[in-house]
């Protein structure tokens, strides 16, 4: 079993720099097994190589798939998380 | 006390204990391993997380957007993906130094391709990598130290990038093992007004947290220092940053001789700098900026609006004007891109605008009208001029132009030993001791196995320096040095000893040479000129000067 959730990525930055290393922060928190893909490319959000290999960009379409423990929730937050701009809250 | 010499840039003094900076670890070969992956796995694991701790733990010392930085490298060191990476290779039986070097060099690549800010992030990675080479190894982490306190910072010698990055607040002062007086270090250093002395061949022996005393005057490493040495040392530490936030004074010897202190400026951003650190005008503004990055010659308008922002800064100010220096060895396509065998020795400086008149023409007169618009007296000079003639012609279309002040550079060794004739036929010399060392010792100095004989205090250099200054004594008309030499303290002494009247300098470099000429008189500074003349070497030349410095 396994949940997914297309996202539209609202941070300035996209997923570089400090958004990135704060999502993949929330990845390795979730009890979940999580990746994001963009178009046909997908990796381990734990992985802040692999996040930052995908080049996302503010408006960007992204695709979450949870599987394991608590799956829901943890799409809940970490769509939060891409729909909130970091650059301007920090 | 043990004492270690080299050569010591700028005033500076400075205690504390030693850091070392380490070179990065050479790449690993690919060979198998003697181990089972399994222990190999184990190995890595250590590695990665103790370098990861490491990072994490500067991150949050650092604090600010390094803290993020350090972070985020702390973070490739444990991802997964990596670790996969790396997993494979142990299974195959590689090393644990060359599975991470491979696996790093993978991912380093992806970031590379995809350019802009992942690039940069590329380096970062390269970084790590090293990182956990070097633990896995037993090897120091390379690069510029952070042991949380204030340090003197030794290295084989600075790498430009590693230089930039010095946080200046903690390195107290620079000593390195290789290098000399104009090597990479030892200009940045100048710039920075960082206090160091180059070429210490044995500081090899210093080790971590070892105190030591850096003293750039005397150009010596003292080791094992007493007590009452160190208080002497932030003595005089304390004395010299009093000095240079002192009310600024005009540049003069200790009998009252003037000697103008001018700033070289490559660009109009930076003449506030200049004023503010006391530049008395302008020896050289290079004028190469508005050119080089340009398809076709700028305009007129857009000149004469460039050299009004720099002459606005210094009314009633000497700005000395140099004409466009570009050609073989700075090619322009509007002025001479033809590839040369030796482009220092071709169609250059004033060689490339008379070959290209109207450029210079529309540049004399850009200049003609900023001078009418604003306060400040303006000279303008030629670069690379070597015979008389040139001379000549320069300085007679500059006044056909409405300039009033119009003079030669003295950069080629046949128009310094013509200092005479020259003398009589414009209105100022300026020596371009970077190029007049090149062109003296035939060693091009951008080319670093020659580096070495670019040395300005070499006495062939000297003795023409002597022979252009008789000559603006004999003939009563102004010479300055404007090139790296006016900016060591010291040998700025001998150039005055030599006959020289102003120094022209990168603004940072003022304040020691304006301390260090206040100790010596007119008459002393030609007894030290005089030492330095008779050496047979650079190295001799230069303990000459010092020793009789020392005396006066």
């Amino acid at each position: 079993m396994s949940s997914t959730r297309t996202v539209t990525v609202a941070s300035s930055q996209g997923l570089h720099a400090r958004p990135a290393k704060l999502f993949v922060e929330a990845a390795q928190a979730a009890g979940a097994e999580v990746t994001i893909a963009k178009g046909e490319k997908s990796v381990n959000a734990a992985s802040i190589l692999g996040v930052l290999s995908l080049g996302v960009d503010k408006g960007d379409e992204v695709l979450l798939t949870a599987e394991g423990e608590n799956e829901e929730q943890t799409l809940d937050s970490l769509e939060t998380f891409l729909k909130t701009d970091h650059d301007e809250a920090s | 006390m043990p004492e270690l010499s080299g050569i010591g840039i700028g005033r500076g003094i400075a205690a504390g204990p030693v850091a070392r900076m380490s070179p990065p670890p050479p790449a690993p070969a690919d060979e198998a391993s003697e181990l089972s992956p399994e222990a190999e796995t184990d190995r890595v694991k250590e590695a990665l997380s103790e370098v990861a701790g490491e990072l994490e733990e500067r991150g949050r010392a650092v604090g600010g957007t390094a803290r993020d930085v350090l972070e985020a490298q702390a973070m490739m060191a444990q991802d997964p993906s990596l670790a996969d990476a790396v997993q494979t290779r142990l299974q195959a039986g590689k090393t644990g130094e060359f599975a991470v070097h491979e696996a790093f060099a993978e991912f380093r690549a992806t970031l590379e391709q995809l350019g802009g800010y992942l690039g940069e992030r590329a380096a970062d990675l390269s970084d790590v990598a090293q990182r956990v080479i070097a633990s896995l190894r037993g090897l120091p982490a390379p690069g510029v130290p952070d042991p949380g306190h204030p340090f003197i910072l030794v290295a084989e010698d600075l790498a430009p990038a590693d230089t930039a990055l010095l946080d200046l607040d903690k390195v107290q002062a620079l000593v390195t093992i290789q290098g000399g007086p104009t090597s990479h270090t030892a200009i940045l250093a100048r710039e920075k007004s960082i206090t160091a002395i180059v070429g210490v061949a044995d500081a090899a022996e210093l080790t971590e947290d070892e105190q030591i005393i850096v003293d750039s005057v005397a150009g010596i490493v003292y080791t094992q220092p007493s007590a009452e040495q160190i208080r002497d040392a932030q003595a005089r530490r304390t004395a010299r940053e009093e000095e240079a936030a002192a009310p600024l004074t005009p540049g003069t010897l200790a009998d009252g001789t003037a000697v103008p202190l001018l700033a070289n400026l490559g660009s109009a951003s930076s003449t506030d700098q200049a004023v503010e650190l006391g530049a008395e005008g302008v020896g050289l503004f290079r004028t190469e900026f508005l050119f080089l990055s340009a398809d076709e010659a700028p305009s007129v308008e857009e000149q004469r609006e460039a050299y009004q922002k720099v002459l606005q800064a210094f009314p009633g100010q000497k700005v000395v004007v140099r004409a466009l220096d570009a050609g073989a060895d700075k090619p322009l396509s509007f002025l001479n891109d033809q590839p040369e065998e030796n482009p220092a020795l071709g169609l250059r400086g004033l060689r490339a605008l008379m070959a290209n008149e109207q450029i210079l023409k529309d540049q004399l007169t850009a200049l003609a009208q900023a001078q009418e618009n604003t306060e400040a007296d303006v000279w303008v000079m030629a670069p690379m001029v070597s015979t008389v003639e040139e001379a000549e012609e320069f300085t007679a279309l500059a006044k056909q132009h409405g300039l009033q002040i119009a003079g030669v550079m003295v950069e080629v060794p046949s128009i310094a030993l013509m200092a005479d004739e020259l003398m009589s036929r414009t209105d100022f010399a300026s020596i371009g001791t970077n190029d007049l060392t090149q062109y003296t010792m035939a060693a091009d100095r951008l080319l670093g196995s020659v580096a070495s004989l670019q040395d300005p205090w070499h006495p062939a250099v000297l003795r023409l320096i002597r022979q252009v200054g008789a000559a603006g004594i004999a003939s009563a008309k102004p010479v300055g040095v404007c090139g790296e030499a006016a900016a060591d303290p010291l040998l700025a002494v001998v150039l005055v000893g030599l006959g020289v009247n102003t120094l022209s300098m990168s603004p940072a470099a003022l304040a020691d040479v304006r301390a260090e000429l206040k100790l010596h008189t007119l008459e002393q500074a030609r007894s030290i000129a005089a030492a330095a003349l008779t050496a047979a070497t650079a190295a001799q030349a230069r303990e000459s000067a010092l020793s009789v410095a020392q005396q006066s």
